[in-house]
């Protein structure tokens, strides 16, 4: 069931377009991500969706109704701010109490889920602490709470991890995605962290410059980019751009290279991720490179081949130590059917 | 600790000459002239080192206790109105758009480059019967005979109002200025109306500020004497009249020494009030 959907959505600030033509739905129950490099225009459909900006054009409607019409206050929608915006004035208990108390409920209701939800965040012995006395952790966890306890049919996060370390942010992503099972409501997560975005969501919308590049689940969005950018954007992969013709790919400067033609002919572009890259002995007709770089990663290798008559080096991954040597010429292939193309 | 040693250093170094300015050229004849309250005063002016505590039987007199009594509502009266007035138009001005927020900020300071003398000055031009005031109300035939608007205590606190009403401001603008644009929408994010975010979100945190701006108001109105003489025309005497006619009339060095022990009270009292509540609002 859709529970939001975002139709032609437009905003420009100036001479500078924040979002273009953005349409998205958005399932109940879902945990989505907007991803995209900073200045994609995620955070202006964020704080639209929040009522903090109104879109020059196009429409949003949850559940149906139009939400563009009501005040921020009055919108189903809670947000989970990136710099987290707890009240520095008031307690942890307090802080997350503040929306329950604007719904005038009882105030033994309104103890009892605050209580709740500290505890589903595992902050309960901190309830009369002031948010300057909390861990950057501890405080992203007040943030949440604070933007759950309301039971909002839509909540949205705003880098919420950016703020953490590492180590805090694997615990926390776990976290995130345990409770929204719990809670079932659903999650809109911007970020600009793609393994964040991948780990957590259910589907990505890929943004950039104000345009939505492609929505699909996260295996999708790796193995099947639709665009340039998401092929480039996703992930590590070796990109050729030259054209189809003849339901043959060639690569400028190269010639053919391995692939199964889908898409008609015309000006195109070919990604192949480094995992799916082999190297070996070069014989006519391949793609032929020298080994100009060997790093070992623990798990992976990653080969960089130089390829004369190609601007980019091609990137090879192996699983574990390679064997092979800087200087080595090798032939550099592929399985047709793993290569993507993606038409201009 | 090496590192507490080095920075304590490090302040002493930068603290020192104002702290050693500050003690020779304030603190130290501060307290000499207070120490003459303990003593009687010549006959011909002076001081006579002759241990009494009649000064302070003095100051308990009804004559005295009336006229710090009356400066004390005066400044009272005009810190609220300040308050009440420099607080809106702080808010609105930290709304602005830079390019007028910076115009706003210098209409509000501009007075301050005018000698204060000249600025009350004006206004008993403004003010006086045949003035610009009374001009206009009976121009547009709002009155009929000028009004008595000069010389009684209204003018006074407008007076003073019109004075220090830039302290109040500028303190609490900044505190608008400074307060995170996204704590108002976090309130308004979980339900808050605007009116409800102002009162719980916006006002709180920049109550310490308003505080600063009213102390700032408070002192110098209280003691004020300059208003009260050429606006309040010698009628509304306040504390501050008080004090320079027993320096520069009466030439009573210890009894003058008294009331401005009141005044010096009155202010550790406001400024400690303040700390206490900013530490609580503040508290980390």
């Amino acid at each position: 069931m859709t529970l939001l959907s975002i139709e032609g959505v437009s905003r420009k600030f100036g001479n500078v377009t924040a979002l273009s033509d953005v349409s998205i739905d958005i399932q109940q129950g879902e945990f989505f991500a907007l991803l995209g490099p900073s200045g994609c225009g995620k955070t202006t459909l964020l704080r639209i969706l929040a009522g903090f900006e109104t879109p020059d054009s196009g429409g949003v409607r949850l559940d149906g109704g139009d939400l563009l019409k009501l005040a921020p206050h009055k919108r189903p929608v809670n947000l989970m701010f990136q710099s987290y915006a707890l009240f520095p004035h008031m307690t942890v208990a307090k802080n997350v109490a503040y929306g329950l108390e604007r719904e005038n409920l009882p105030r033994a209701e309104i103890k009892a889920r605050v209580g709740e939800v500290l505890e589903k965040v595992g902050l309960e012995p901190m309830a009369n602490r002031r948010p300057a006395q909390l861990s950057g952790g501890q405080q992203q966890r007040v943030a949440l709470a604070r933007a759950i306890v309301k039971r909002p049919r839509l909540l949205l996060l705003d880098e919420p991890l950016s703020a953490l370390d590492k180590k805090v942010r694997a615990e926390m992503q776990l976290e995130l995605k345990r409770l929204q099972h719990e809670v079932g409501i659903t999650f809109v997560v911007v970020t600009h962290d793609q393994e964040e975005a991948m780990s957590l969501a259910d589907r990505i919308a890929v943004m950039d410059q104000g345009r939505v590049e492609q929505v699909d689940a996260p295996v999708t969005l790796y193995d099947r980019p639709r665009t340039y950018f998401v092929a480039d954007f996703i992930g590590a992969n070796n990109l050729f751009t030259g054209a189809i013709r003849g339901g043959v790919f060639s690569a400028e400067g190269l010639g053919p290279l391995p692939s199964k033609a889908t898409t008609a002919d015309g000006p195109s572009a070919l990604a192949i991720r480094p995992e799916r890259v082999r190297l070996t002995e070069p014989t006519p007709g391949m793609v032929q490179g020298v080994v100009v770089d060997v790093s070992f990663y623990g798990g992976v290798s990653h080969i960089a081949v130089e390829v004369t008559g190609l601007g980019r080096k091609v990137l090879a991954a192996t699983q574990g130590s390679a064997r092979i040597t800087p200087g080595t010429v090798v032939g550099v292939t592929w399985r047709p059917e793993d290569a993507v193309l993606i038409a201009n | 600790m090496s590192r507490g040693r080095g920075s304590n250093l490090a302040r002493l170094i930068f603290l020192g000459p104002g702290l050693i300015m500050l003690t020779l050229l304030a603190v130290v004849p501060m307290l000499l002239m207070l120490s003459t309250m303990f003593f009687q005063r010549g006959r011909f002016g002076g001081v006579v080192y002759e241990f009494t505590t009649a000064n302070f039987s003095r100051l308990f007199q009804p004559l005295y206790l009336n006229v710090i009594q009356d400066s004390l509502v005066v400044a009272g009266l005009v810190t609220v109105l300040a308050l009440l007035i420099g607080y809106p138009t702080a808010y609105a001005i930290a709304q602005l758009p830079p390019k007028w927020k910076t115009i706003a900020l210098l209409a509000v300071m501009l007075p301050f480059w005018t000698n204060f003398l000249i600025r009350m000055y004006a206004w008993t031009i403004l003010l006086s019967g045949p003035g610009l005031v009374n001009e206009a109300l009976t121009g547009i035939g709002l009155i009929d005979k000028p009004l008595d608007l000069l010389y009684n205590r209204g003018t006074v606190v407008v007076g003073l109002l019109y004075g220090y009403l830039s302290l109040m401001i500028l303190p609490i603008y900044s505190a608008v200025e400074r307060l995170d644009p996204r704590l108002r929408e976090a309130s308004a994010n979980l339900g808050a109306s605007p009116v409800r975010t102002f009162f719980s979100v916006t006002l709180p945190l920049t109550l310490p500020s308003a505080l600063i701006g009213a102390v700032l108001v408070f002192v110098p109105s209280f003691g004020n004497f300059v208003v009260p003489e050429i606006l309040g025309g010698g009628k509304a005497i306040m504390v501050g009249n008080l004090i320079r006619d027993q320096f520069l009339k009466a030439r009573d060095w210890p009894f003058g020494a008294t009331i401005a022990l009141v005044m010096i009270v009155v202010t550790v009292v406001l400024l400690l009030a303040q700390a206490v509540v900013s530490r609580r609002t503040r508290s980390a």
